[in-house]
């Protein structure tokens, strides 16, 4: 059985710093549920609290309708990997996955049983006579999962487990978890603070920052919809194009006035905004060299970054401001050009000064 | 001519800047200016007089000055001395006694102790604190606790009409008496080494060990004990080396008696060196220590490092 894991309202403080603030949160059977925020923001922390390494000070957490915050950590059935993998040294790879089952009194063989079928399934099983020390970075993660694996746990948590590997190895242990999510149906909790492991790997993302939630949502969701300039500035790379603006409407829809006075005019209704400072957020891939008729603005190229498959320009506006936009792999453009450029209206966010944001009518449309 | 000359320096000049990039922690003859002062005091108080008891233990020799070559004639006359023989078997029977009660005394004291409390910080400093005390200190409190009659081991069996147990009298108990004494002196060191080897062990592992289910008791043999094994080691032979050589404690509580049944091998050194002036049986008999804790600390050592490598 896998967990529904239900947090209500819970707190976390050490003496007079409040690290998470009144956190309500619900993770399905089965979802990916990924962690994201930047450092401090208390995610690990929720994670903790979830494995019962951190004590709730207020607020309840129930798995499946049980409440488990003041049950101590083995008795949670769940199993976490550790961002330095956290096996234990003298023990050899066997041993180290055998541990938590022989602290249960599971029969020998549905032990051995386990530990060979992690180890086939993680290709670990030519490693399980050594010892962590001697392993790579690599196999000591695979080893740290299949660990986790052989509890057959309600739940999974990861906690930034591959921020430890090199580049290369990152991406494909990333895949590899995909691939591993796929075989064994459970609920897994990750932590990052990299937006593509998050992006990639996740059902769903918590957005965190500064001790709360700032949005719940699906990948996409949190990329085309982020619920607050911090979203929309935390997730996507480049970041976000932000462009004070003042607003008209037309027909309902908001019209911007960009900073060197030209109109934008974009699928967001005008009803419902609120606040003042507004501004108007766009990705570089909604803001394209233009031909001629159809540009918005012109700027000049400061900097340019070849990324293959797409280069970024970044343009100064005449006003000042700067632009991320996008062109093709093989683009002719040299730094010092003036481009004119196109920003798709249709593709933009608005935010006011207090951050919170507004878009248009449809849902993924990017 | 000109062209040469400045070929020349230039080539002067890279091997220069070649030289300045050299590897910062290649051996210099002058880097021994700062391990000199060290090695000074080394050779003078510790080489030179390890050979000369050396040399000295093959002569004959008293407080006048050193006589004739003996050969292993000191040696033999030990062998043949039913007290320095009676004085080994004391010795390893002290190390017996203090050596495990110290590492596994020790070794409870960091486990109970080691934690973040207030009161934890202060038992630490209370059971370091007999460590800075002399030995003369120590065995005089030793002294008024085990005395006869008024003692205050005396006093407290008093209480219950028993009488107690002649800790600096009877031949069965004064070895037990001295490491008791001993123990209380030197607990602070294995205690402060353990608690940093303690502190040195990873949270994470701890907190794996508790998603794991370990119980506590689980947690200590399969967790905490395998990650200080290597401190269990340092303990035990820095301990052998220290027991061995047990003496203030003995001379000044029962001056080796009753008939010789609390002489360890430095106060029969001590005797024969400077009560009876026979230097080179003392020489002999320091040397015979000198190999005795060598191959109790060299087995300690192997054994639990072949241990290790099968664990």
């Amino acid at each position: 059985m896998t967990a529904h894991i239900e947090i209500q309202n819970v707190s976390k403080r050490y003496g007079s710093l409040t690290v998470l603030d009144g956190l309500s949160l619900t993770i399905n059977a089965n979802e990916f549920m990924v962690f994201l925020g930047p450092s401090g923001c208390g995610k690990s922390t929720l994670l903790r609290m979830i494995a019962g390494l951190e004590s709730v000070d207020d607020g309840t957490i129930s798995i499946n309708g049980e409440r488990i915050d003041n049950l101590p950590p083995g008795q949670r059935d769940i199993a976490m990997v550790f961002q330095s993998y956290a096996l234990y040294p003298h023990m050899t790879v066997a041993d180290n996955m055998a541990f938590g089952l022989r602290n249960i009194g599971l029969p020998a063989e549905v032990i051995s049983a386990r530990v060979a079928e992690a180890a086939r399934m993680l290709e670990i099983g030519h490693l399980l006579e050594r010892k962590p020390g001697q392993l790579s970075g690599g196999q000591r993660q695979r080893v740290a999962i299949g660990r986790a694996i052989v509890k057959e746990p309600k739940a999974f948590l990861f906690d930034e487990p591959l921020s430890n590997l090199d580049a290369a190895l990152r991406v494909r242990t990333r895949v590899e978890l995909a691939q591993l999510r796929n075989r064994v149906r459970s609920t897994m909790i990750f932590v990052t603070h990299d937006q593509i492991e998050a992006m990639t790997l996740a059902d769903r993302i918590v957005v965190m920052n500064n001790r709360k939630i700032e949005q719940i949502g699906t990948p996409m969701e949190i990329y085309s919809r982020p619920a607050s300039r911090f979203v929309a500035t935390f997730v996507g790379s480049p970041t976000m194009n932000f462009l004070p603006v003042g607003l008209s409407g037309e027909n309902g829809f908001a019209r911007a006035k960009l900073p060197d006075g030209t109109d934008l005019q974009t699928a967001i209704r005008l009803e419902g905004i609120n606040g003042s400072g507004h501004s108007l957020g766009i990705r570089a891939e909604a803001v394209k060299l233009a031909n001629g008729t159809a540009a918005t603005t012109t700027g000049k190229v400061e900097v340019i970054e070849r990324l293959g498959d797409r280069t970024l320009l970044y343009t100064r506006l005449k006003e000042g401001s700067v632009v991320i936009a996008e062109d093709v792999g093989n683009s002719r453009i040299a730094i010092g050009d003036q481009v004119a450029l196109a920003l798709d209206g249709a593709r933009t966010h608005l935010f006011n000064a207090e951050g919170r944001a507004w878009h248009n009518e449809g849902v993924g449309h990017g | 001519m000109a062209e040469a000359t400045l070929s020349g320096s230039a080539s002067a000049a890279k091997a220069a800047t070649r030289q300045a990039v050299q590897n910062v922690n290649a051996p210099l003859w002058r880097h021994a200016v700062f391990v000199a002062p060290y090695l000074f005091f080394f050779v003078t108080l510790l080489v030179v007089p390890l050979f000369w008891s050396m040399w000295l233990s093959l002569h004959k020799a008293d407080a006048f000055g050193v006589g004739r070559f003996v050969g292993i004639d000191n040696y033999l006359r030990l062998f043949r001395d039913k007290i320095f023989i009676q004085s080994v078997g004391n010795t390893f029977y002290f190390v017996f006694l203090t050596v495990p009660a110290l590492a596994l005394i020790g070794l409870l004291l960091a486990l109970a102790l080691n934690r973040k409390t207030k009161s934890a910080a202060a038992l630490r400093a209370v059971y370091f604190s007999s460590s800075v005390l002399s030995v003369t200190i120590v065995t005089l409190i030793w002294r008024i606790v085990f005395i006869g009659n008024f003692g205050l081991l005396a006093t407290v069996y008093g209480w219950f009409g028993a009488t107690a147990p002649a800790f600096l009298s009877d031949p069965k108990l004064t070895m037990i008496g001295i490491a008791i004494a001993t123990v209380w002196w030197c607990i602070g060191l294995p205690m402060m080494l353990f608690l940093s080897a303690l502190q040195q062990v990873p949270r994470e592992i701890y907190e794996a060990a508790a998603l794991d289910n370990a119980s506590r008791w689980r947690t200590l043999w399969h967790i905490t004990l395998p990650s200080i094994r290597r401190t269990f080691v340092l303990v035990i032979i820095i301990e052998i080396v220290l027991q061995f050589q047990l003496f203030g404690q003995a001379r000044l509580m029962t001056q080796g008696g009753p008939n010789n049944v609390s002489k360890p091998i430095v106060l029969y050194i001590y005797e024969a060196a400077f009560t009876k002036w026979d230097l080179g049986l003392g020489a002999a008999a320091s040397e015979i220590l000198f190999i005795l804790i060598m191959i109790a600390a060299m087995a300690q050592y192997f054994i639990s490092r072949r241990r290790g490598e099968e664990g």
